[in-house]
């Protein structure tokens, strides 16, 4: 059975992500749709900055796969995000692993806690920031302590410095 | 040994094996013990729990001998300090989050783990840290699990990938967060679900019916054979104290492999019903009295001995032994009773003189699997006979193309062309495909189906479809829904043309046993092994509507168990006498009934199944009867001696099994019949609908029915809709739509199906809500309830 079988009908992809879709799928021979899976999720993420059930059966159908199939890939990556309390506009990532901590990384993070007054794992109530619980080093001891949003690296982080980040964002 | 063959050693024994071939397939043949987890000899090698480490000369670190391929001249060991000591280190990171709770584990016992740690365990574990806890799933009534004992095999994701053919569970998260499941609470639905608890080789998913129920060493396995569709699927009944506790499959490659279907393993269950009958009975001015087996059966013979033989009619459920079936038809021929008839579903028996004498599958299920093309015909074997479509899947998964042509889309397991047609078009539709392969071969078109012929056209479509059934091994299947199609002679005819056309094979999805009660005569045209008859008595249709019938005996035979049932609830409350022989009765057939007859299950009595390949597969007995109930076979003997009739002295089954095959050894199976002289052609009646009434997978036979965990698993009874007829009608989903046939009618609620063709309703057939209902695949009033 696939997931067309169970599919709850009201919810759909939007046009912008089925093109996307089609991008991906564009790439690949045409009896692997599978392929396309982890652009499919991208564009789901980007749209709607997390990956709902119902939205993860749409994937399916699209692709053709079963459902599981896509609950297992969203579920194995951390770049997806598969509870809504991570639905912000922006996924704030405090490194925490050596190097940083090293050089300050639990300040940052205190900082950005309290200026946004919301704990690890927690969206503030106007959805505009994730903090997200990040567990693995993210590759940039070279400028530590540093700060992931969105896809853009921060380094060097003072209180102030994150602070006109966060500031400067929408 | 042939070249095909590359010789190489294991523990300094020399062994042959197919290049390529895994490590562990050539050690268990040989017999050489291999610890395992995740490798099944039917399942994808996945080579994640790393128990089966071995030895292999010049490869650095230990490998695992299910994804080792083997090279000509290697060296394994198995057993060496190397191999051990990498199979104790994986054995120690299994049992590092393994919790040990064997005591309160159904699996114990018959763990593999528990087993296996008893060879390769430590007694002590150096893990100090927090094992982790996974919350359990909820998979539905059929599967229990405890999600914390998972040691992530993968054999239940594969089982339902490779072999059911949907994929429900999966593991989800990673790393140490990986869990086994189905990501959304979801009730696992396939046929086959079951099986992943055998595959299990610890004790998170083990079976629910039968939990906490007994331990397996106080367990006795019983070999018996299942008695619910027409594979005949090989069985162990697990009893204890004297109570069947649960069902397993019995391996036998040539029938169910190492399967059952979940009909088959929890069907068990029936047996405990309340509605069991433990005593003969009587109804006197309306009121049941508990009699002796003794005045019960004078009082039968009494009745049976002054009727004249054309008021009676003999009806036999299908589920019946060879044995049950022979003595049932002897005894009433015996007493020259011709009205005997067992193909209870069945309605169109208008070409029953030309039939072949039994209705079998033409080949063995092997050969099936080994098809090129398979047409379906009026057939959803994923639900009728499911491991019989495991074949057919087999076959599609090879590259075979599979057609189907049925009244709904059904939801199979394979890739598929289907056509879908109402039922009355069903007929039409097959006539283009016969037309164009007559046309192709440059046949002429026989007489009996020129007019019907001469009426279609034939399209570019249909000589498609033909064309993907040109194969060299290409077989054609009538199913239960051709089976009880009310023009099945029309259908038949038009099959066996399109076989004789293209070269095809033709074959049959019989019901249950019906294969034993055709060829051991539980026909009124036909004796037993298709002997002529003198007098032909009426078919079940008919003496259901005949006037004269004023005496009905009914063996293994229920109400559900109908095409009908309305029309057999009117014939039963018509007629003076309805004598019963069955395990069970409900209160309606308390209500129908005037004497009652406790008789057994497939597994109190002794008795043998004919299965669609032909294949003969005898049972014993595996718990006595409850109560007073009695083996059928003795039961009918009983009765036979009590009628005072010739030859009924039989000591056991054996005896009865010997006259019936005595009987039968010059009995050739064939499936080509010869073709009708003419066609009966039902008519579409103006203002009604077409229902769709296939039998639903869990109401096919009075055990099934009353097995509470199947019965759970089947939702409550509905209408089934065409968007555009919902809307015609004014009704939206789950609005209560009013179904009538003939005089009564039955409110369900409705729900919106694209499977439906325009113009019909899905209402299945064998449950409580279609007993008010009469023919399963004819006209129908639907309005707005």
């Amino acid at each position: 059975m696939t997931a067309a079988d169970t599919l709850d009908k009201t919810v759909v992809l939007s046009a912008h992500e089925r093109a996307e879709i089609d991008g991906w799928l564009a790439r690949y021979p045409a009896d692997q749709r599978q392929s396309a899976l982890l652009g499919a999720l991208r564009a789901v993420m980007h749209a709607d900055h997390y990956l709902s059930v119902p939205k993860m059966d749409a994937v399916a159908a699209y692709l053709g796969l079963p459902a599981i199939a896509v609950y297992e890939v969203a579920s194995f990556y951390s770049m997806y995000e598969t509870n809504e309390a991570a639905a912000a506009r922006h996924s704030i990532s405090v490194c925490t692993n050596i190097s940083c901590m090293l050089n300050g990384a639990d300040e940052i993070l205190a900082h950005i806690e309290n200026k946004l007054g919301v704990s690890l794992g927690e969206s503030t109530p106007d959805r505009k920031f994730y903090l997200k619980r990040e567990e693995e080093c993210l590759a940039a001891c070279c400028g530590a302590p540093m700060m992931q949003v969105n896809h853009v690296y921060y380094t060097e982080l003072t209180p102030e410095k994150v602070d006109s980040i966060l500031d400067g964002l929408e | 040994m042939s070249e095909d063959f590359v010789s190489f050693e294991v523990n300094g024994q020399t062994l042959q094996a197919r290049p390529g071939s895994m490590l562990i397939a050539a050690t268990d043949a040989a017999g050489i013990t291999v610890p395992r987890f995740c490798y099944h000899k039917k399942l994808s090698v996945a080579a994640n729990c790393r128990m089966c480490l071995v030895e292999v000369e010049r490869a650095p670190k230990p490998l695992p001998a299910c994804a080792t391929p083997i090279v000509a001249g290697m060296k394994v060991w198995t057993h060496s300090a190397k191999a051990r000591a990498a199979q104790q280190d994986v054995m120690e990171f299994l049992l590092i989050n393994h919790p040990l709770d064997c005591p309160i584990c159904d699996q114990g016992g018959e763990c593999e783990l528990q087993d296996l740690s008893l060879g390769f365990g430590n007694s002590s574990s150096e893990y100090v840290e927090i094992k982790r806890v996974v919350r359990d799933k909820d998979l539905g009534p059929l599967i229990e699990t405890a999600m914390t004992r998972c040691i992530h095999c993968t054999r239940c994701v594969r089982f339902g990938e490779e072999i059911a053919g949907m994929r429900e569970l999966g593991a989800t998260g990673r790393s140490q967060y990986t869990e086994i499941g189905t990501y959304v609470a979801k009730t696992v639905s396939s046929e086959l679900s079951g099986n992943v608890i055998d595959v299990c080789p610890v004790g998170a998913l083990t079976a629910k019916p039968s939990r906490y129920t007994a331990r397996p060493w106080e367990m006795r396995a019983y070999d018996s054979i299942a008695p619910h569709d027409c594979v005949g699927s090989n069985l162990h009944v697990h009893t204890a104290r004297g109570k069947v506790v649960r069902v397993v499959p019995r391996e036998n490659e040539a029938i169910n492999e190492c399967w059952i279907s979940d009909r088959d393993r929890f069907s068990y269950e029936g047996l405990k019903s309340q509605e069991r009958l433990l005593k003969p009975q009587i109804k006197r001015d309306g009121h049941w009295k508990e009699v002796s087996w003794q005045e019960a059966l004078d009082n039968v013979s009494g009745i049976l001995r002054k009727q004249l033989s054309f008021n009676v009619a003999a009806l036999a459920g299908p589920s019946s032994s060879a044995e049950e079936f022979f003595l049932f038809q002897k005894l009433m021929r015996g007493l020259n009773i011709t009205n005997i008839d067992h193909r209870l579903r069945q309605v169109d028996f208008s070409d029953q003189a030309v039939a072949p004498i039994a209705p079998s599958l033409g080949m063995s299920l092997v050969e099936l699997e080994q098809q090129q093309a398979i047409f379906l015909i009026g057939a959803y074997p994923r639900h009728d006979q499911p491991l019989l479509n495991h074949r057919i899947r087999k076959a599609s998964l090879a590259g075979a193309k599979i057609l189907a042509l049925n009244p709904r889309q059904f939801a199979f397991n394979y890739d598929l062309v289907q056509i879908v047609a109402t039922p009355l078009a069903m007929v039409d539709e097959l006539a283009v495909l016969v037309k164009a392969s007559l046309e192709a071969a440059d046949l002429a078109i026989p007489q009996v189906v020129a007019e019907l012929l001469a009426n279609v056209q034939v399209t570019e479509t249909a000589r498609a479809q033909l064309e993907q059934l040109k194969a060299e091994r290409a077989l054609i299947l009538l199913g239960q829904i051709a089976i009880q199609h009310p023009a099945f002679s029309s259908l038949r005819t038009l099959a066996s043309l399109l076989a004789q056309a293209t070269g095809a094979k033709l074959g049959y999805l019989p019901e249950a046993n019906s294969m034993a009660a055709h060829l051991a005569g539980v026909l009124p045209h036909r004796r037993i092994a298709g002997g002529a008859v003198t007098n032909e008595g009426l078919t079940v249709s008919g003496a259901l509507t005949d006037k004269n019938i004023s005496t009905l005996v009914l063996m293994n035979a229920e109400l559900d168990d109908f095409a009908s049932p309305q029309q057999a609830l009117k014939a039963f409350r018509a007629a003076k006498h309805v004598i019963v022989f069955a395990p069970f009765a409900d209160t309606l057939a308390r209500d129908y009934a005037t004497i009652l007859l406790p008789t057994s299950t497939f597994v109190e009595t002794a008795g043998s199944f004919i299965n669609a390949e032909g294949v003969w597969q005898s049972f014993q007995g595996v718990v006595t009867p409850p109560g007073e109930a009695r083996p059928l076979w003795k039961v009918l003997r009983v009765l036979g001696n009590a009628l005072n009739l010739p030859d009924f002295d039989y000591l056991d089954t054996n005896e009865i099994l010997a006259e019936l095959k005595l009987n039968l050894q010059a009995v050739k199976l064939s499936t080509l019949g010869t073709l009708p002289t003419r066609l009966s052609l039902p008519k579409p009646v103006a203002h009604t609908m077409q229902r769709i009434g296939e039998v639903a997978m869990y109401r096919t036979d009075a055990l099934v029915r009353r097995a509470k965990a199947l019965q759970a698993m089947t939702g409550s009874p509905v209408v089934r809709m065409h968007p555009l007829d919902m809307d015609h009608l004014g009704i939206s989903a789950k609005d209560l739509v009013r179904l009538g046939q003939g005089d009564s009618y039955v409110q369900l609620p409705a729900e919106m199906d694209e499977a439906i063709p325009v113009g019909c309703v899905g209402v299945q057939s064998g449950t409580e809500a279609a007993r008010a209902l009469g023919a399963a695949f004819g006209s129908i009033m639907v309005d707005k309830g």
